[in-house]
């Protein structure tokens, strides 16, 4: 009996099963294709790339890997090497209280600042943060007088009475301020300084002992702690300054805006380096002769007025870049100036201006290493002097500066992803 | 009251904040004077006048120790704007080529320049200054080993040598007839500009397209060439002679390790923030441009020239010339590794030996305004210059 299934010679029933693509058409060999040979002229650059890659890697790689973390000074470095080549990190283990304490900060009071920068990340949450409770900021206004306990020591009086002149003051604005809002602003800075005048004759000298840390002077800061404090304090003081400097600076009144120019731009046109030796040799002169204004905070001085201005100039594209409505909008609401400014202006316009803030922040934080030019102990001062100073850690260098090139990297890198993710949450037009 | 008044608010708030202005400057200055006449001081140019009595490794202008003061100063204003003017001219062809390969669809090309922008533009330029310093000192070898009949090791081209005091140069040497060379020169380079310009309206005018590419370097080099040959080799260079003396190179012209450090460092960590201007204002020209003009038939070298760069341009050059600026105002930092700028003579070894700190500084501050305002002069005349042409 025949089949008739068998008496056809074949027919398919399915399809054959699709055969792999080509490899020049999928997988590795199609990705090399499209992003690196594409064309000649891609083909060489490729190959000029992966030469440089090479040439950095073949120093740089034996010099991290063969690098020798123990050891107690350069000479048992080389001695642990024998000639090949390597970095000597144990400098880095040794040594890195002083690069992030600077070299007199009393060793054992290391926990204070440690804490102060811990409770930093708490206290910037909020304000970095849009998401988190409201709550927190509470936190955020007491951590300049705790940071400031922790850090300098001293009696607990000086910090807890500037505090109750602030929080006196402001009960003093928000009463006044529903009337007017310059009654508000000068009450509250009058309210203030007498709340320290008056708090400052009657603490008792025997409270000044009592509750009170071990007091660092200024001059005992130094390290990277000394590039933060710099970063944080001269940014945070800038910003209400700037966005003073920049209202001036659209104001309608001729006098104010030539004194918010002339300002802005003399600032903005001398190099930073030049305003910190104002603050070395110069300053001292514009106080009264009686004062002596320590190094730390004259430098504070010159960097905050620096960043003020440029800050002005961020928060014044800002203001450009809002439509001219919405000033009229609060004009015919009734609104007078400084309502208008804080109500619907500023809001709107500090949003805008976020990101570029940011960016001068960052560049702020990068430029305060500038503080070693005239002699300050920071992070790069701790690198130029002190360290390879030291007989047994002299000759050191790259290792140094690399660690202080890694700590700015996160720090600024950070910081610009940050101002990234910051910028495209904010982005409320549908582009 | 005055200043529930419309009429007069503005004006009693002026006058408020002037009687403010007026007594805080009079509180400071009147603080100033008190602590002068307490020291013994007043404020007075006239150390300007007086002998300098440092040496300065690198001038422009001649300078010996019994030069004055100002005369230092003007040395460090000339290698401020020397060290500002190189540093601009590499900083800019480091920061387009970094943005346009960051542009690149070659991916590996793409990464290394973002590689290259994030860490540079995260790291402060006074790191960069220092290692660089450092990698010119540390790392090269001292010019002994260039030295004797048979050196270590060999001028590089038989014309350069890098060593950690600096890199030797060839230096021109301008004989008797040179004038003509270099006029010629120049005339050609006229001719080539008017030639092309020339070629650019017969195109507009009848449609002829001449060819420029070869006629241009034809007419910048053969009149030079011929004149060079005709006036008997008048130019000569003048090389680093390995032979001419037992402690050093001599001959040719000394870049000293100081300039190049900071040259380098600015350039190079100031390229990375133009990348990002360039990239920025590629991207900043809408894809339907392109889309465009590649419908209008144009090459991709046309549309970039024609179409892309003209418009990304109004966008790159204001923040590219306020980069300029900060490169000049970064200069400063020269004095960290050594550098004479104005910082280092006015600010630094003349204010230390002369004491006049307030003079000094407000010099130093004066230059750097005065530099500044005529840079952002020049972003403003480019940015009305620029406006007109927009809707």
């Amino acid at each position: 009996m025949v089949d008739s299934t068998k008496s056809v010679a074949f027919v398919r029933t399915e399809d054959a099963p699709s055969l792999p693509p080509p490899s020049s058409a999928a997988g590795p060999v199609k990705w090399l294709r499209e992003n690196l040979f594409a064309t000649p002229a891609n083909a060489i650059l490729t190959v000029l790339s992966l030469i440089a890659i090479y040439l950095l890697l073949r120093d740089f790689l034996p010099w991290l890997l063969n690098g020798v973390w123990n050891s107690d000074s350069l000479a048992g470095c080389r001695e642990v090497l024998q000639g090949a080549t390597g970095g000597c990190f144990a400098v880095l283990t040794e040594r890195w209280n002083q690069l992030l304490f600077g070299f007199t900060y009393p060793t054992d009071l290391y926990w204070r600042p440690t804490v102060a920068f811990a409770l930093f990340f708490l206290a910037a949450a909020p304000v970095l943060f849009f998401d988190l409770p409201r709550k927190l900021l509470i936190f955020t206004a007491l951590f300049p007088f705790i940071a400031y306990y922790l850090i300098w020591g001293g009696s607990i009086w000086t910090p807890i009475l500037s505090l109750v002149g602030i929080i006196v003051g402001y009960i003093v604005y928000s009463r006044l301020v529903v009337s007017s809002f310059a009654a508000g602003f000068f009450g509250a800075i009058l309210a203030a300084v007498i709340v320290w005048i008056v708090g400052g004759s009657f603490v008792p000298d025997g409270f000044a002992v009592e509750g009170s840390m071990r007091s660092v002077p200024s001059r005992d800061l130094g390290g990277f702690m000394l590039n933060m404090m710099l970063g944080v304090t001269c940014v945070s003081l800038s910003v209400p300054i700037g966005i003073a400097l920049a209202l001036g600076r659209q104001s309608s009144m001729p006098l104010i805006k030539f004194v918010c120019v002339i300002f802005i731009e003399f600032i903005r046109g001398v190099p930073l380096i030049t305003l910190l030796f104002v603050a070395s040799v110069m300053l001292a002169y514009f106080f009264p002769p009686e004062a002596t204004v320590d190094l730390f905070l004259r430098v504070v001085i010159m960097i905050t007025l620096f960043s003020a201005a440029y800050i002005a100039e961020v928060v014044r594209g800002g203001l450009a870049a809002l439509p001219k409505g919405q000033y009229e909008a609060g004009d015919s609401l009734g609104l007078d100036y400084p309502q208008a400014m804080r109500l619907i202006i500023l809001p709107q316009a500090l949003k805008i201006s976020i990101p570029g803030i940011v960016n001068i922040a960052v560049g702020l934080f990068k430029d305060t290493v500038l503080v070693s030019v005239i002699s300050m102990f920071d992070l790069i001062g701790m690198i130029r002097g002190p360290i390879p100073a030291s007989p047994d850690w002299n000759g050191v260098y790259w290792e140094l500066f690399g660690f202080a090139s890694v700590l700015f990297f996160i720090c600024c890198y950070g910081i610009s992803q940050y101002s990234q993710w910051l910028e495209r949450r904010l982005a409320t037009d549908h582009r | 009251m005055l200043i529930n008044d419309t009429r007069y608010r503005s004006l009693t708030f002026q006058a408020i904040a002037a009687i403010a202005l007026a007594l805080i400057i009079f509180y400071l200055a009147n603080n100033v004077a008190t602590n002068l006449a307490k020291l013994g001081l007043n404020i007075d140019f006239s150390f300007l006048g007086a002998q300098a009595g440092y040496d300065i490794n690198q001038t422009l202008i001649p300078y010996s120790s019994q030069s004055t003061n100002l005369s230092a100063a003007f040395v460090g204003i000339l290698n401020t704007l020397l060290v500002a003017f190189l540093a601009c001219i590499t900083a800019t062809i480091f920061g387009v080529l970094a943005g346009v390969l960051r542009l690149s669809n070659n991916w590996l090309v793409r990464k290394l320049m973002s590689f290259y922008v994030e860490i540079f533009r995260n790291i402060p330029v006074l790191i960069w200054i220092l290692m660089i310093y450092g990698v010119m000192t540390i790392s090269l070898s001292g010019p002994k080993a260039y030295l004797g009949a048979e050196p270590s090791k060999e001028l590089f081209l038989g014309l350069f040598a890098f060593t950690n005091r600096g890199i030797y140069v060839p230096a021109p040497i301008w004989g008797p007839g040179s004038m003509v060379v270099v006029v010629t020169f120049i005339l050609s380079v006229i001719a080539v500009i008017a030639y092309r310009r020339y070629a650019t309206n017969l195109l507009y005018r009848t449609g002829k397209l001449l060819p420029t590419g070869l006629p241009t370097i034809a007419i910048l080099l053969i009149p030079t060439i011929f004149m060079f040959f005709v006036m008997g080799q008048p130019i000569g260079l003048d090389l680093p002679d390995p032979l001419a003396n037992r402690f050093n190179l001599r001959g040719g012209l000394q870049i000293g390790a100081p300039l190049i450090a900071i040259w380098f460092a600015l350039s190079i960590y100031t390229g990375a923030f133009i990348a990002e201007n360039v990239r920025a204002g590629i991207q900043a020209v809408s894809k339907g441009q392109t889309e465009a003009a590649a419908a209008l038939g144009l090459r991709s070298a046309r549309i970039m020239s024609l179409v892309v760069l003209p418009q990304a341009l109004r966008v790159i050059i204001p923040p590219l010339i306020s980069q300029y600026l900060n490169i000049t105002k970064n200069s400063s930092l020269a004095i960290l590794v050594g550098y004479a700028d104005v910082t280092a003579t006015l600010g630094g070894i003349t204010l230390n030996q002369t004491g006049r700190a307030i003079e000094c500084i407000l010099l130093l501050m004066l230059f750097y305004l005065i530099i500044s305002l005529t840079i952002s002069s020049v972003i403003n005349v480019y940015n009305n210059s620029i406006k007109l042409k927009e809707r």
